[in-house]
């Protein structure tokens, strides 16, 4: 490993790979230091959903822009990152979710995503598993699926054919003003110093804004076809938003060996990685409720991530006041989705360039942000 | 409805009947569950109908003994501290303890070579089971291969229902179990055991520092290719035995948090883990044999009941044993040159199809799971984990929840409890 | 209880003795349990229930661990 670059990305997790890879097709000499695995943090441990979300205009935005560039790339992905345009069916139980459903509807049309409503019956067509009656659902077609730590395996992979040095098992002690020191005594120096740590960043920067947040997930044997699109329950939303409480919250999906991965739970305060019984039971029985048949699936294996949540659910893309130090974090569930336009981004404002989509509402600066040195 | 034991032993195996019967005889509710057709485990599979003086000693105390018998149970979860959660046929079960005791035995080990994913090539242990649960043999040619004490037993216990053993293909070197033979002279009853299994398997030749190098067929098992030194030979057969040796199932001990040195379950003398509460006896603190888990077994189910003097007495006994145990290791550890038994395309990962190239690639067991899926089929690596150990010098790491698959509905606070 | 149970294997009735496995009923018939995620046939490895390589639909549920279940008077088993 060298010991100067332009820039080096601490964290190869899908974010810290987006970013290497973006920042080496750039030209920049990126080096990349990752303390464990390739993709061995939450990026393992999620769903790999490339979904558009709503919980703000901001967000649509993101996931939007982020998806669509995950569409441009996914024909050159490789077999084994199993990118799967799948689409979403958001479900509504009754009336009142059908509204929500129109609201949604309008919103992503507004925002140029397609999509389309389901009645009951075209809903019961497109996924007979699921319970009846239920109201409805809006179909997202452009929402996929894939599997995380290979994408993440093929960015660095892609960021390394441009030059870019990875430096694995060592981990960073302290970050700022231009020098990211190792564990094993090494100084690099760059540039440019990007903490794409994920739940783990306020290990080099105690006063971000970051709370980790524990999921279970649990995925079944191989039953192919018994669901075909990623299936979202429209409180979802209302799981993700809050900030204090525990929830679980319905959500499936088809993976391409044909097993079902399923989730959601969000727990703030946990952070024991152990299985909560109580919380992956809950899951299940929502699961349940909209999927009658699951409970007779044998499920092989449970286990926890921690998502890196931020207080108004966008991510930390941007400078600090360490002209030096760059965020690549704080994804919370969006991680895989968003992990190519934060790259984007972060390369537009690292080389001052006019961002495709407005880079304020991401900006660390939102809360006075100190990189207080670790 | 939740059943509540003073003692629940899980595992019906020599080790867990020992348990069992001491801790019943102390006085204690016991309860004894296992996932088998019927108590045994592997070794004593099928024995309750005769078989050893030892065995049918010790089925006799397990029926006098007042034990709650779980038959065909299989834990699979811990849904609350100090219970456990079983499944059969869709039922479950709740299961309270206040001292668990862990005889969750051993399973062999796969190394993968050509062709070892065809139909009719089973573990030594494994055909074996497969016979005694009513596969037709008479008549049939084996080849059992691999390593290990099991491999003459299976051997003999074929022929004695009329396969023809065709060749028994031991990896370990002549020197070595010559060595090993000498040493059982402080163990009589092994050495007669040994020259009982000689005279059983007359006629199949019983080869050593032998390995098998691929095995053929369309479809099915046809012929095996066996390698000693640089000749190389095929026997045609219809079944391939093979297996090299055991390893100890310390899944359940893992996840309930038991501290885990050199892939056996750490014991004090006590056989108590590191979680208060917990014991383990058997195979899963040391592949030891038959003998030493029965002495273990003992121990644990004595201390478990509080009877500290009783299990102190056996303390020599085990030690004696657990000598044994130590050259049984030593005599069959895995020669070096086996880890050129797999080719770049033989399948590692079974569930997966994860064949030794890509796996190759990583650098450590998690990165391999990560980057290619092996381990995480419902086998959990329990064939492959110990096969990459091996093979690239990994620590394959624990498992996670549910110990073994089961119905999601299972999983669930409202899972319909079967009542005992 | 009769002594032999007639159950089917892939459609064709087998006759077996009572207390024999699925597993080894399946291997009786000459079949196979599954077919592997690469296509290739596949039977039973280990005989104690943790390779599931023996894993087969039984009366209708599918990833049944055969090795672990005895032959019942009816059963339909199909490889998977």
């Amino acid at each position: 490993m060298s010991s100067s670059y332009d820039a080096v990305v601490i964290g190869a997790g899908i974010v810290g790979a987006a970013c290497a890879h973006e920042l080496a097709h750039e030209g920049l000499r990126v080096g990349i230091v990752e303390r464990d695995i390739i993709g061995g943090g939450a990026t393992a441990a999620g769903m790999g959903h490339v979904v558009v979300m709503d919980d703000s205009s901001a967000q649509i935005a993101l996931t939007q822009y982020s998806q669509s560039l995950w569409n441009e790339l996914a024909d050159a992905l490789p077999a084994n990152v199993e990118y799967d345009r799948c689409g979403t069916l958001w479900i509504a139980a009754d009336e009142e979710e059908m509204h929500e459903v129109r609201r949604k509807h309008a919103l992503y049309t507004a925002a140029g995503v397609p999509t389309e409503i389901l009645d009951a019956q075209a809903l019961a067509e497109a996924e007979p598993s699921l319970r009846k009656p239920l109201a409805g659902a809006l179909l997202v077609p452009s929402d996929a699926v894939l599997y995380p730590p290979c994408a993440a395996a093929c960015l660095i992979a892609g960021a390394q054919q441009n030059r870019a040095e990875l430096v694995q098992g060592k981990t960073v002690l302290s970050a700022h003003e231009g020098n990211a020191r190792l564990s094993d005594g090494t100084v690099i120096s760059a540039a440019f110093i990007i903490h794409a740590t994920g739940a783990g960043a306020t290990a080099l920067l105690p006063d971000l804004p970051i709370k980790k947040r524990k999921g279970h997930l649990i995925i079944t044997d191989r039953y192919p076809g018994f669901v075909r699109h990623q299936l979202v329950e429209l409180g979802y939303l209302k799981s993700a938003h809050s900030v204090t409480s525990d929830s679980v919250a319905f959500n499936v999906q088809p993976r391409r060996t044909g097993q079902l991965l399923i989730g959601s739970s969000r727990q703030y305060g946990a952070e024991e990685s152990q299985i909560d019984h109580s919380i992956l039971a809950s899951m299940l029985e929502r699961a349940v409720e909209y999927l009658p048949g699951l409970g007779d699936l044998s499920g092989i294996r449970a286990w926890t991530g921690f998502r890196a949540a931020t207080p108004d659910k966008l991510p930390l893309i941007g400078p600090t006041e360490d002209p030096t130090v760059y965020l690549a974090t704080g994804h919370e569930g969006l991680g895989i989705t968003t992990s190519l336009a934060t790259a984007r981004l972060l390369a537009d404002s690292l080389l001052n360039r006019q961002p495709a989509i407005p880079i304020e509402p991401y900006l660390p600066a939102r809360f006075a942000v100190e990189t207080a040195h670790a | 409805m939740r059943e509540r034991y003073d003692i629940l032993v899980v595992g019906a195996g020599p080790a867990g009947i020992a348990a069992a019967t001491r801790a019943a005889e102390s006085g204690k509710r016991v309860g004894l569950v296992d996932d088998n057709f019927a108590p045994g485990g592997q070794i004593w599979r099928g024995a309750e109908s005769a078989s050893s003086d030892i065995a049918a000693s010790w089925y006799a105390r397990l029926a006098k003994a007042r034990i709650t018998k779980l038959q065909g149970w299989r834990i699979f979860s811990q849904p609350a501290p100090g219970v456990l959660r079983a499944e059969r046929n869709g039922d479950y079960i709740d299961l309270g303890y206040d001292k668990l005791i862990l005889a969750t035995g051993a399973r062999e080990r796969f190394l993968p070579f050509p062709g070892w994913t065809l139909p009719n090539v089973l573990g030594a242990g494994g055909l074996q089971a497969l016979v005694k649960s009513g596969l037709p043999i008479a008549g049939k040619r084996v080849v059992v291969a691999g390593s290990g004490p099991l491999l003459p037993a299976v051997a003999a216990y074929l022929r004695k229902h009329g396969a023809r053993v065709a060749a028994i293909c031991e990896q370990a070197s002549f020197s070595r179990l010559a060595q090993f033979a000498t040493s059982l002279v402080t163990h009589p009853d092994k050495l007669q055991q040994a020259a009982v299994y000689r005279w059983q398997t007359r006629g199949a030749r019983y080869h050593t520092s032998c390995r098998p190098v691929a095995a053929h067929g369309q479809g099915e098992l046809e012929s095996v290719t066996l390698r000693k030194g640089s000749r190389e030979w095929t026997v045609a057969c219809d079944y391939l035995a093979c297996g090299f040796h055991l390893v100890p199932n310390t899944e359940l001990a893992e996840l309930l948090g038991c501290a885990i040195a050199s892939g056996n379950v750490k014991v004090d003398e006590w056989q108590a883990t590191s979680i208060p509460g917990i014991y383990c006896a058997g195979e899963p603190t040391g592949i030891g044999g038959l003998e030493l888990s029965l002495m273990e077994g003992e121990i644990a189910g004595y201390s478990a009941s509080g009877q500290t003097a009783k299990a102190g007495v056996l303390h020599r006994k085990r030690d004696k044993l657990q000598k044994f145990a130590d050259r049984l290791e030593a005599t069959f550890a895995l020669d070096p040159a086996l880890r050129e038994l797999p080719q770049s395309d033989t399948i590692v990962c079974r569930c997966e199809d994860v064949r030794f190239a890509a796996m190759a690639q990583s650098s450590s067991w998690r990165a391999a799971k990560l980057q290619t899926r092996c381990g995480m089929g419902p086998c959990q690596g329990r064939v492959c984990g110990p096969a990459a150990e091996f093979l690239f010098h990994w620590r394959a790491e624990s498992i996670r929840p549910p110990v073994f698959p089961a119905p999601l509905s299972g999983l669930t606070e409202k899972a319909q409890l079967h009542t005992v | 209880m009769p002594d032999r149970i007639v159950l089917t294997v892939n459609g064709h009735a087998l006759s077996v003795e009572r207390g024999m496995s699925v597993a080894a009923a399946i291997m009786t018939a000459g079949a196979h349990c599954r077919t592997s995620v690469s296509g290739e046939l596949r039977g039973p490895l280990c005989g104690m229930g943790i390779c599931f390589e023996c894993r087969a639909t039984v009366n209708g549920v599918p990833h049944s661990r055969t090795c672990q279940m005895l032959c019942e008077q009816g059963m339909e088993v199909v490889s998977q």
